[in-house]
């Protein structure tokens, strides 16, 4: 394992642990305005649809390929299947497309 | 006289983290393949077996786990990938702050333990208890969530190199449905809200990575889109008071 690797996975495990740790041995969020912590619970949706766009594009050299596989992902994610499904699913699907054209 | 002391609170404590462990069973069955297709896709990205099960061990984190293994595969910096992990892991805050509430008043150390597991899922079960809420109850859900994703990042790891070619190559979109599938069940539960912030998300980041690396460019468009969402949301909602407050002035007026 390279050094800067190594590091990066415990600076990673470091920031992880102080939001989850202050709170709980320090502070208390109580007297915080409304709109901070409702601004706190919109990240992950913000940061899903940046993971997603517009790399989920990039993931084969013809775009349609990983669309067409994305779709699948809505529809069994939407028609709620287990995580696993959902994944197993768009690598089928984008496999099948590989193997057919 | 120590050991007395020990052997006590193993005593007192033992029961709690039993019916913690428990209900922690449900998520280890929840973590499992998550944690598999994030050894899985370690792999593909290059890390090796140590790297990823030291990452699960350290960061316990899923959605900036997979974060970390796109902007790897993405070329990103640490310093970048590090900075991106704080932000996504920032909500945090709220959740021990929520448990910090419901919580028996445990020691530092206990808190400071339980605190290292308090992940999405682990809050989740935790925060619906009855207050007082049991430092040892915590501990119990916790280490069995631990445990499922720390094991099955190894197994999925090793499970990958054993999947045929064409079937490693279509792996590369894994990530991705992942995402999807974590993002629907927001969108069917929330709404439009969630679809907005996510279709902010994206194209915010699709614009800055034209001049940005993909580090800061995912972080500046979460934090522009949630900004953006606050302040069209203040500006929608005033409108509708004045338009009530209008409304009912000139009620008032005619008669």
């Amino acid at each position: 394992m390279s050094m800067t690797m190594f590091w990066m996975i415990i600076a990673m495990g470091v920031v992880t642990y102080i939001p989850r740790l202050l709170p709980l041995v320090m502070l208390s969020t109580d007297n915080w305005p409304d709109w901070a912590k409702r601004m706190l619970t919109r990240v992950p949706y913000a940061v899903l649809g940046a993971l997603i766009l517009p790399g989920i594009l990039t993931v084969h050299d013809n775009m349609w390929f990983a669309a067409v596989s994305g779709g699948v992902a809505i529809i069994l994610a939407y028609i709620g299947m287990p995580l696993i499904v959902v994944v197993g699913g768009a690598i089928g699907m984008l496999g099948m497309m590989q193997l057919l054209f | 006289m120590g050991l007395t002391a020990i052997e006590s609170t193993g005593k007192k404590d033992s029961p709690y983290f039993k019916k913690g462990a428990m209900d922690g069973l449900s998520i280890a069955v929840g973590y499992m393949p998550v944690a598999i297709t994030f050894g899985l896709i370690a792999g593909a990205t290059g890390l090796t077996v140590v790297e990823a099960v030291l990452m699960s061990m350290v960061v316990f984190a899923g959605a900036a786990q997979y974060m970390a293994l796109s902007m790897i595969a993405l070329g990103s910096g640490a310093l970048e990938i590090v900075l991106a992990t704080f932000i996504v892991n920032l909500r945090h805050l709220l959740m021990s702050a929520s448990i910090h509430e419901k919580a028996e008043k445990g020691s530092k150390g206990e808190r400071a333990l339980y605190a290292f597991g308090m992940t999405d899922e682990v809050f989740a079960v935790a925060s619906t208890k009855p207050a007082p809420i049991r430092s040892f109850y915590v501990i119990g859900v916790a280490a069995v969530a631990y445990g499922s994703w720390v094991g099955f990042t190894g197994v999925g790891y090793y499970m990958g190199s054993l999947l045929p070619l064409i079937l490693q190559e279509s792996m590369a979109i894994a990530l991705y449905a992942l995402f999807i599938a974590l993002l629907i069940p927001s969108i069917k539960k929330e709404g439009k809200m969630v679809i907005i912030l996510a279709g902010m998300g994206g194209l915010f980041h699709s614009l800055f990575a034209l001049f940005l690396s993909t580090g800061w460019s995912i972080m500046f468009a979460t934090i522009i889109a949630v900004l953006l969402y606050e302040g069209l949301e203040r500006v929608l909602v005033r409108k509708v008071e004045h338009e009530e407050a209008d409304e009912k002035e000139e009620k008032r007026q005619c008669q």
